[in-house]
């Protein structure tokens, strides 16, 4: 295990945005979500506003488009899935390109690919700017139950872990000749991942001991290390707003 | 009569799955004194470590530290005087930046602000680990993450320091500096490894464990150079190295 410096998702940089209070940044990401969700799917003209917002911030995160476009990829299952949807919907149907298409079906589509598009690429923005550490930091300050941030911290803590373990165990499954080629031979692998479901049960005893010989007595101390910042709220809320009155409008016009 | 910073009678422990670990296991460690405990696998080391801040509880016999039997009440007093290191460096940084695990410690005890920020800084600079306070640990070189261990106890300014094969998996020059660190440290120290360069470097005595109890105990350049004894616990010295000329050489 060397000491690999990748983060897996967070982009080092220096911009504003990397540098506000990460509370305020998950404030104003959860409201602009909620936002787009909420936003009627006929309301297009909202919709590109949210991008508009969403495109200023990115801007300012320094992030290139690059960046947010290949980490958008996980959103293609989504895709996938709406494209279908005008095919085999029902009710009044279109020509498009000489092909038959559902027009609710369209409209499906399309509030899939927008909500989930604007919905990820707002987390993207968040993960890419904000370090693992920090977005727990900032869940606790916004009064998320202690056993939840909890319990995330030692999952990232200990994922990379165990995703070592399971690659080692992988490798030396190969290395003794194991070519995995259908479902039959995915035994090997099922074993490997029970084994190392237990050393990380075992795992998980020594870390508790090394916690109890650190005076660890049942619940979590406090460790305050940063002070919020009025700024930083102001230009959350900002955003927050935005995105909010956009979807409000969205909803009363419509 | 000033009670000793480590004193160990009679201690007998078993696991549940009927292994006796340890046998009745003496041992008296005097203020400021860096004792190595060898010996070969499975002898009880670890076991004997865990038993110095009541992780463990024994069957039979006691450890004090001080004038604390490591028992319910003195628990949490026990766990700040008697500084535990773990084998396993990943086991023991387990928050997310190296600053909150290493105020982990005097979190619960307690301590925050200013305070807790100097014990923090105190620690890490013991180490050589200034500057890694925003790092996770998962990011850190392997012989970081042994000095970072190392602080996270040091921040609870304890009186013993037990360490549990703190050279395994270092490369030389991480070895070299955890050597001077650990030199440098005043605390009485108690050294588990298999590493007996590494114990004859930093510790002026050594005590063979064996079967969960002492076998042998004096100056570590003695019981080195007593081939016989090593044979009989398993125990080698690396080819070519000889503890007379190298105790010379130090």
């Amino acid at each position: 295990m060397g000491a690999g410096h990748a983060h897996t998702l967070y982009r080092h940089g220096h911009s504003h945005v990397h540098r506000m209070a990460p509370q305020a940044k998950l404030a104003a990401a959860f409201v602009s979500v909620v936002a787009v969700a909420t936003t009627p799917r006929e309301a297009v003209w909202a919709f590109a506003l949210h991008a508009g917002v969403l495109a200023v911030v990115v801007a300012a995160a320094e992030l290139p488009l690059g960046f947010v476009l290949r980490r958008l990829l996980v959103i293609v299952p989504f895709v996938g899935v709406a494209l279908l949807i005008p095919f085999v919907a029902g009710g009044e149907q279109v020509e498009v390109l000489g092909v038959g298409l559902s027009r609710e079906g369209l409209w499906g589509a399309w509030n899939v690919l927008a909500k989930a598009g604007l919905g990820a690429s707002i987390s993207i923005v968040v993960a890419g700017t904000t370090e693992e550490a920090r977005i727990l930091e900032g869940l606790e300050r916004l009064r998320v139950p202690t056993t939840l941030t909890l319990i995330a911290g030692f999952m990232l803590r200990y994922l990379v872990l165990i995703a070592e373990e399971l690659r080692r165990a992988r490798t030396a499954m190969l290395a003794r000749g194991w070519v995995p080629r259908w479902l039959g031979d995915a035994r090997p692998a099922a074993s490997a991942a029970g084994v190392v479901f237990v050393r990380s049960y075992e795992r998980g005893e020594r870390v508790h001991a090394a916690m109890l010989s650190r005076g660890f007595t049942g619940t979590m101390p406090e460790l305050d290390t940063h002070v919020t910042s009025g700024t930083d709220w102001v230009l959350g809320m900002g955003v927050a707003t935005a995105a909010a009155a956009t979807a409000v409008v969205a909803v009363v016009t419509t | 009569m000033t009670a000793l910073p480590v004193e160990v009678r009679g201690l007998v422990f078993t696991y549940p799955d009927g292994h006796r670990a340890l046998d009745g296991l003496d041992l008296a460690v005097p203020a400021g004194e860096r004792v190595a405990l060898l010996g070969p696998n499975g002898a009880g080391k670890t076991t004997f470590a865990l038993h110095c801040n009541g992780i463990h509880a024994p069957d039979e016999g006691s450890v004090t530290i001080g004038d604390l039997r490591v028992a319910e009440p003195d628990l949490p007093e026990v766990r700040r005087r008697v500084g535990l290191v773990f084998q396993g460096a990943d086991d023991q940084l387990f928050m997310p930046s190296v600053r909150e695990d290493v105020a982990f410690g005097p979190a619960n005890l307690g301590l925050r602000g200013d305070e807790l920020d100097r014990r923090v800084a105190t620690a890490l600079a013991a180490v050589g680990a200034d500057g890694l306070e925003d790092r996770a640990p998962h990011h850190l070189s392997g012989g970081e993450k042994r000095r970072v261990a190392l602080a996270t106890v040091l921040a609870m300014e304890p009186a013993v320091l037990v360490l549990d094969e703190p050279t395994s998996g270092l490369d030389p020059a991480g070895r070299r500096e955890l050597v001077e660190v650990l030199q440098s440290l005043p605390q009485t120290q108690l050294v588990i490894t298999h590493d007996l360069p590494f114990a004859l470097e930093l510790c002026g005595r050594a005590v063979v464990i064996d079967g969960g109890r002492v076998v042998a105990d004096g100056p570590t350049a003695t019981l080195l150079g007593d081939q016989e004894l090593l044979r009989a616990h398993r125990m080698e010295l690396p080819y070519g190295f000889d503890p007379t000329v190298a105790i010379r050489t130090r």
